[in-house]
Parts: structure tokens; C-alpha cells; sequence
């Protein structure tokens, strides 16, 4: 009789540990994500000025001078927007492509998919240098353009490997359905859109955080400069390198002006991601379940 | 403007039915993986009639429409052989317009497949991938044809909604628009009825009655007092092969093969 009160009274403790355990980990992650969000805005705010987003930075900005960050947060939109445009266009038919046109056993798609797998593991930096690599060979400074190239390569796997998880869900009797009709395999890219679109909508939140906080490639690749860019052969800044240059600054008042940048770059994920959940809900009504 | 109209509106009668279509299966055999699923089928399907086919799970009724349709090559590693000729085309081994084909052969599947869009867009669908985007002659279309499968009134103050937000009776008879929005000369249906309760699958039931007008209507059924209610000719198959073949009254009353017999007395199910 009394064996089994012991072993009742383990399986509980052992219940009550893996809870705690559970507590802890889940309050340290939370509690970590908020002292980063409370930093950036306790001093952030009141670093935010005005001429911060207004101007460009002056020519003794980084010792302390009058200026904003507006080259940053120019580049960084420029750079960001066109290469998860680009992402899409390209990523949508590789993934149409192998998910409606190659067999589900095939060996291309299997080594295709593995490829983009390594490519998503591979960080920024080594993308940046490869990019780098390829400009001097061509005799390209770093350049706006340069780093859109890069950052598009950069989010193409993100892309496809989050869009392909949706697409290989696909209920494959609606294809059967658009063919039935008369669809040809091309013409079944819209069906087959409509039914994705919430998994593209989240491909392309992941892809735009990726892109925007890169530092590295664009580093090498886009160069950094006071100016806004106004072609693509210039070079462009970026908010994580507005942040880097400033944190590193011996000024008090220079370091504050990260913190500032910082909120930018935060609040701008943060309008994208709220953005795209909304859009994301739209387009997901007529999703077949 | 009024003779689009007119074309679209013929009392709701429907534009089809010339009474000259016709399938011919002679020799046909299926395999798929080495797998022989159909073995030297032989069948006439005539027009403004419906056939209905009948035979015990799994012995390859839903592979012979999707063979009739062309779906089939859809399937990794199938081997067809045979003659399929459809209105004078044989349909097997042959070069030509397998889009053409497809949309002559209107598919309603056992569960309801509506498309990820609106209740609209899905009827809109088939005449848009065929090359017809006019907006006013869409709409006709759209009206037309929900007006037919007896659905128009149920929805018509809501064709922007999912086709989804409609119960599974009223997604069949969508999905039955939908496919004869494409003008097909067949209506192939697989177990068109199973899915729905009793008076939506009556509905359907006398929807077809009332197609075969101007459609030659395949229709598989595991429910023998349907076939009893509404074939003009059925086909019992077994094991892939066809046993009996007939008029509905000779097969249910004097069926001639013991196999037959014995699936409708209900031996085996
Ligand atoms: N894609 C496939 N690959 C391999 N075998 C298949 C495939 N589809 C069907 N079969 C086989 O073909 C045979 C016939 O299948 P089919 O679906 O045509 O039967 P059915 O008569 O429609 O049955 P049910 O009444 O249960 O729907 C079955 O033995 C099945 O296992
Ligand atoms: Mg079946």
C-alpha cells in the first residue's frame, strides 16, 4: 500500500519540476525580448528628435554635430523594398515550379530544396563577401544596387523554403479541379496563389526581418554614406550600420543617437509585421481548409 | 447585347446537348506501378443518357472517369492502353488538345472541391482560363448556370463571399455549375451524392435527371436505389474488369452474371 503513494507522489513532483522548469525558460525568453524592447525605447525616446529622421547626417555627425539618420532609414527602405520585390518575383515561380511541375519524386526538386536548405544556413557575412567578391571581379564599387542583389540573395531561401512548407500542403484535388476545367499547368498559378497567399504573406514578414537587419552583407556590399542615394551605381546606408557606427562612437551624445536608430529600425519591423498580419488575414478568407 | 443574352438564357435550358456525343471504350487497361487496375474494358456511353456504374470498392470505378478525362496522367508511373474514341477522337496515345478534352468532360467529385476564391470567381473560373474575361457576359454566365443547379436564389446576395462559407449540399451544386459553366458534352460523377444528406443528395439526383437532357451523364454510386431511381443503362465492374453491362431493367431485374447476382442482392458490399 504504501509503494504506490511514493510513485504517486514522484510522478507529481516530477510534474511540478517540469513546470517550473518550463516557467523559468518561458519567463527568462519573455522577460529578455522585453528589457531589449524597454532599452531601445527608454533610450531611444529621448534621443528622437525631429531633425533625427528629417536630415541627413552632418559632417561631423558621428563627433557630435547636428544631422539625422534619414540616409539610414532611405537606404534601408530602398534596399529592403526592392530586394523582397525581387525575392517574390523570383522565388514564386521556382517554388510554382517545383511544386506543380516536377514530380514529387523527383531528384532535381530533392536536390533543389536541399540546396536552399544550405543556403539558408549560410550567415550574411559569407553572402556579403561572396557579393563583394563578384563586384571587384566586375570593377562595381558598393553600390545601392549591390547590396539589393545581395539581400535578394540573401532572402530567396527564406522565400522559397517557407513558401514551398505551404505549397507541398497543397490539396492536390484542387489542381485536379483548375485542370478539369481546362486549366493548363500555367494557368493553375492562380489557383494555386490564392490558396498559398497567407503562407507567402508570412514567407515575406520573415524575409523582410532578415533583410532589414542585416549589417554585414550591406556592409560589404552597399557601402555607407551621409548622402541619399540617387541612382543605383551609389553607395546607400542602412539602420544596423547607423546603429553600429554610433554605438561605437567615444561620445556620450553620439552612442544615445544609436539608441535613436535603434527605435527606428524597431518600429519599422514592428509597422511591417502588425501591417502584414492584417494583410495576411485579408487574404486568407477564400483559403480552402 | 441581347443575343449574348439569348445565348446564355435559353429558358434555362442548356446550350448543350446535340445528341450525337458519345464515348466508345474498347480494350481499355489501366496500370499504374505495374499495378493492373483496369483490364480490357469495353463500354458505350450514349447521349441524353445517364449510365450509372456500379461495383464493389476499389475496382477501379474512379480510375475509369479519371482515365476519361485525361486526369489520369497526372499520376506518376501510369500505362494506358486501349481506344477511347469521344465524339470520333480516340483520346488514348494520341497527340491533341488534352485542355480542349478536359473541359468537355464536367467532373463532381464525392466531397465538394470548391477553389480557394469566391462563390462567383469559382463558377467564373473555367470561362476565364478559356479565354472568356467579360465582365457583363461573366456575369450572365455565372447566373445562368447557378440558376440552373438551383442555387442562384441562395446566393445571389452574397457571390463575393468564399465558396467555403457555403454548407457541403450547397458547395456540390457550386462545384456542378462550375463544371458545366465550361459547357462540357459529359458529365462525369463520382459518388456525386455521398458526401450530402438526404435532401440535397435528392436535389442532385434530380438535377441530373434533368441535364441528361443535353449531357451523356457517367455517374458512379454505391447506392444501388439511386441507380434503381435514375440510370438508363448501368454497368456493374469487378476487380477492374467489366461483368455486366445493360439497361437498367435488365440489370437489376434479370441480371445474367452471378457476380451481379450476388452485388445486388447485396451478398457483398
Ligand atoms: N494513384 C494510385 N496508385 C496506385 N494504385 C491506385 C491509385 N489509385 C487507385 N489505385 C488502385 O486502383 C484500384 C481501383 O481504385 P479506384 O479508386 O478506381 O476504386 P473505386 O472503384 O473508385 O473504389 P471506391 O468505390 O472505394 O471509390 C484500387 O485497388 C486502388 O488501390
Ligand atoms: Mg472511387
Amino acid at each position: 500500500m504504501k509503494k504506490p503513494k511514493i510513485i504517486k507522489n514522484l510522478k507529481l513532483l516530477e510534474e511540478l519540476i517540469a513546470k517550473l522548469l518550463m516557467y523559468v525558460a518561458l519567463f527568462v525568453v519573455v522577460a529578455f525580448a522585453m528589457s531589449i524592447v524597454v532599452t531601445i525605447i527608454s533610450r531611444g525616446w529621448p534621443a528622437m528628435t525631429w531633425e533625427m529622421v528629417s536630415q541627413v547626417p552632418g559632417s561631423s555627425f558621428l563627433l557630435g554635430g547636428d544631422g539625422g539618420i534619414l540616409n539610414a532609414i532611405v537606404g534601408s527602405l530602398y534596399i529592403v523594398g526592392a530586394s523582397t520585390l525581387l525575392g517574390l518575383a523570383i522565388s514564386i515561380p521556382i517554388v510554382f515550379y517545383m511544386n506543380v511541375y516536377l514530380k514529387k519524386t523527383s531528384k532535381f526538386g530533392y536536390i533543389a530544396r536541399l540546396s536552399y536548405d544550405v543556403l539558408f544556413g549560410i550567415p550574411p557575412i559569407v553572402f556579403g563577401a561572396f557579393g563583394f567578391m563578384i563586384m571587384v571581379y566586375f570593377g562595381m564599387r558598393a553600390s545601392l544596387l549591390g547590396g539589393i542583389i545581395v539581400i535578394t540573395l540573401l532572402i530567396i531561401p527564406v522565400f522559397i523554403r517557407s513558401i514551398d512548407e505551404v505549397a507541398r500542403n497543397f490539396p492536390r484535388e484542387i489542381l485536379d479541379v483548375a485542370y478539369s476545367l481546362g486549366a493548363t499547368k500555367l494557368q493553375t498559378l492562380h489557383v494555386v496563389l490564392r490558396q498559398i497567399l497567407p503562407g507567402v504573406a508570412t514567407a515575406t514578414l520573415l524575409a523582410i526581418g532578415r533583410a532589414i537587419g542585416d549589417a554585414a552583407a550591406v556592409m560589404l556590399t552597399a557601402g555607407y554614406t551621409s548622402a541619399i542615394p540617387t541612382s543605383l551605381s551609389q553607395p546607400a546606408a542602412t539602420l544596423p550600420l547607423a546603429v553600429f557606427y554610433q554605438a561605437m562612437s567615444p561620445i556620450e551624445e553620439v552612442r544615445q543617437g544609436a539608441y535613436a536608430a535603434a527605435f527606428v529600425l524597431t518600429l519599422i519591423v514592428l509597422a511591417l509585421s502588425i501591417g502584414g498580419r492584417l494583410i495576411m488575414r485579408y487574404f486568407s478568407k477564400d483559403k480552402i481548409h | 447585347m441581347k443575343k449574348v443574352f439569348k445565348m446564355f438564357r435559353p429558358d434555362h435550358k442548356f446550350a448543350r446537348g446535340d445528341g450525337n456525343s458519345y464515348i466508345k471504350i474498347e480494350n481499355l487497361n489501366v496500370s499504374i506501378a505495374n499495378n493492373h487496375i483496369l483490364k480490357n474494358v469495353n463500354i458505350d456511353i450514349p447521349d441524353n443518357k445517364i449510365t450509372c456504374i456500379i461495383g464493389p470498392s476499389g475496382c477501379g470505378k474512379t480510375t475509369l472517369l479519371k482515365t476519361l478525362n485525361l486526369l489520369i496522367y497526372a499520376i506518376d508511373g501510369v500505362d494506358i492502353s486501349g481506344k477511347i474514341d469521344v465524339n470520333g477522337t480516340n483520346i488514348i496515345g494520341r497527340d491533341f488538345d488534352i485542355e480542349v478534352h478536359r473541359r468537355m468532360m464536367g467532373l463532381v467529385w464525392q466531397k465538394p472541391v470548391p477553389l480557394p476564391m469566391s462563390i462567383f470567381e469559382n463558377v467564373a473560373y473555367g470561362c476565364r482560363v478559356n479565354g472568356t474575361f467579360h465582365p457583363r457576359k461573366l456575369k450572365m454566365i455565372v447566373e445562368h448556370y447557378l440558376t440552373a443547379v438551383g442555387l442562384w436564389d441562395e446566393v445571389k446576395d452574397r457571390l463575393r463571399a468564399p465558396a467555403t462559407s457555403l454548407s457541403v449540399g450547397q458547395q456540390q451544386r457550386l462545384c456542378l455549375a462550375r463544371s458545366l459553366a465550361v459547357e462540357p458534352s459529359f458529365i462525369l460523377a463520382d459518388e456525386a451524392t455521398s458526401a450530402l444528406d438526404p435532401m440535397s443528395s435528392k436535389t442532385i439526383e434530380e438535377l441530373f435527371v434533368r441535364l441528361k437532357e443535353n449531357y451523356s451523364i457517367v455517374m458512379v454510386t454505391h447506392t444501388l436505389s439511386q441507380a434503381q431511381r435514375i440510370a438508363d443503362n448501368v454497368i456493374f465492374m469487378y476487380m477492374g474488369q467489366v461483368i455486366e453491362a445493360g439497361s437498367a431493367e435488365q440489370i437489376f431485374k434479370n441480371p445474367q452474371h452471378e457476380l451481379t447476382q450476388n452485388y445486388i442482392s447485396g451478398a457483398f458490399s
